[in-house]
């Protein structure tokens, strides 16, 4: 039966690098996918968007390209990637100068059509608190989860290189799967397979001993040279993880169990772009030559994708100091007391973390004003001299604050497109 | 004996409801695992944090106890107040509950 190989080289936008260069170089992949999307990633990229129409892209994705489409190019590993962020067309272009630059002819796709701003109706209720979407706060960004169908045309045009913006997880390793194997994204039950496949894969190194170890209970070997996961899936849907010898880390039913069922609400029913996944008869099985899963089940993609808004909810301040030794405890009550008293109508939080004797105060408070902000923070800092005891260590951190709130929007006001980057597009 | 002699726990977030997936290092002891750590005792164990339903899912396939809990007090992530604004503690939190092993396991069974 015919397999493809998939691997998995990045989980989350700071992930490591050199795991997926050992990938390129050593597994034998037909697709590379660098997962660097989180929830509120994109709307931190809008922001950066607005102020420079070049930016809103993955900051990191130039030094992650730099050292990763080489092997990929030399060893013939087709990439997808969602770090297009809030400006995939500025990602493909940048792309484009970078293989052009070491003399690649790899064909770059953007897929676009994610940002819904326009479209999204916000009168509608967040589905987190049924408050409606514009009351939240000043809206900075809108996007659809797109499917493997937006990712696909760009395989079929010859993509070597596929860039997007917000696709669900899943469907940025389903889409390839689909294309190498010849699956119809319509038939329920390859369609659930990759995306099990997809959702077991897209967190990397949580799926080979990442987020696992807990000394004497589950030692994980060799943790610092953690290797990344790849699968061998099989044309009916089953398929074989593994990890390259001599990384570190760790594949067993015990670490996939764990992933398979990693932010699943419903294990009858994980809803994605393509298909609605039932992982109840899923079966995990380790064998000499990785772990075995299969029976995933599916019924048919849902009429409506999810659209994550990104909202200016003010900043956040946090302000710490610790007490240390004996009495600790009651001397960092005692400073969160003084905070609280002086700041008494603030809506903010204290506590005191850690045991009897090595405490650390921390004050917490999300705000529109930052005069309010630096007086929190400023409270804290002023126990150096004004408070108990032995108090040290302060730090204060004021950051803007970007909430994320969800609805849904029906799939026809949403129109992927598929763009390929050509050389001139990229000249100054 | 603790939760955490036993098994070992995954926390997952998606907005304000957290997922904790629990599973036996032996697998014979999943019944016990079903018998001990009900829906009720977890969201007993974790009042501080969860205040709404917590809905348990057994998968005998996987020899999983799935746990999903609503209007976790600190989640939401982009706006929570908290350290762990994912709430990803939360697993271990859950591995400090007791459990009865009545009799059927001594000690550590833990390392593979």
């Amino acid at each position: 039966m015919p397999t493809t190989r998939i691997g998995c080289g990045a989980g989350f936008a700071g992930d490591r690098i050199e795991p997926a260069e050992d990938l390129l170089h050593r597994a034998g992949l037909a697709d590379l996918v660098l997962e660097c999307l989180g929830e509120r990633t994109i709307a931190l990229a809008q922001q950066r968007r607005l102020t420079d129409p070049g930016a809103g892209y993955d900051h990191r994705l130039p030094a992650r390209f730099e050292r990763l489409l080489p092997p990929a190019v030399e060893h013939g590993v087709r990439v997808l990637t969602n770090m297009g962020a809030a400006n995939p067309l500025a990602a493909g272009r940048v792309t484009r100068a970078l293989l052009d630059r070491i003399g690649a002819r790899a064909a770059v796709a953007v897929v676009t059509g994610d940002d819904v701003l326009a479209e999204v109706d916000l009168d509608a209720p967040a589905w987190e608190n049924g408050i409606p979407l514009r009351e939240h706060g000043e809206i900075v960004s809108a996007n659809a989860y797109l499917g493997a169908d937006a990712i696909l045309p760009a395989l079929d045009a010859g993509a070597d290189v596929i860039i997007t913006g917000r696709v669900a997880d899943p469907s940025l390793f389903l889409a390839p799967l689909a294309h190498r194997l010849g699956w119809d994204l319509g038939d329920v039950v390859t369609t659930a397979a990759g995306t099990l496949v997809g959702h077991l894969l897209e967190c990397a190194g949580q799926l080979t001993g990442g987020y696992f170890a807990d000394p004497g209970y589950q030692d994980v070997p060799d943790l610092a040279n953690l290797g990344f996961p790849f699968a061998d899936v099989a044309a009916d849907g089953t398929a074989e993880l593994g990890k390259l010898p001599g990384t570190g880390g760790v594949l067993s039913r015990a670490t996939v169990r764990e992933q398979l069922l990693y932010e699943i609400t419903d294990p009858a029913a994980y809803r994605t772009p393509d298909v609605v996944l039932d992982v109840r008869a899923v079966t995990v099985d380790e064998h000499p030559r990785g772990v075995r899963v299969a029976g995933a089940r599916g019924t048919a993609r849902p009429d409506r994708l999810k659209v994550s808004v990104g909202y200016r909810a003010g900043k956040k301040v946090e302000a710490e100091i610790s007490y240390v030794g004996p009495n600790a405890a009651a001397r960092a009550a005692l400073a969160a007391e003084i905070v609280t008293t002086r700041l008494s109508g603030l809506p903010l939080r204290a506590e005191v973390l850690g045991g009897e004797t090595d405490c650390r105060l921390r004050v917490a408070a999300i705000s529109h004003d930052d005069v309010v902000l630096e007086a929190i923070g400023d409270e804290v800092e002023s126990l150096y001299t004004n408070g108990p005891a032995g108090g040290g260590g302060v730090r204060v951190h004021i950051g803007e604050v970007l909430g994320i709130a969800s609805t849904l929007i029906p799939r026809e006001l949403v129109r992927p497109v598929v763009t390929l980057v050509e050389t001139a597009d990229v000249a100054p | 004996m603790l939760l955490h002699d036993l098994a070992h726990c995954r926390a997952g977030d998606k907005g304000n409801v957290a997922t904790l997936s629990v599973f036996p290092y032996d697998e014979r002891f999943f019944s016990l695992l079903l018998r001990e750590v009900t829906a009720e005792r977890v969201r007993e164990h974790l009042a501080e944090f969860v205040a709404g339903a917590v809905v348990r899912h057994e998968l005998p396939n996987l020899a999983a106890l799935h746990f999903v809990c609503h209007q976790v007090i600190d989640g939401g992530v982009t706006t929570s107040l908290a350290l762990d604004t994912h709430g990803k503690s939360l697993s271990s939190r859950l591995l400090s509950l007791p459990v009865s092993a009545a009799g059927d396991v001594t000690g550590r069974t833990a390392t593979r």
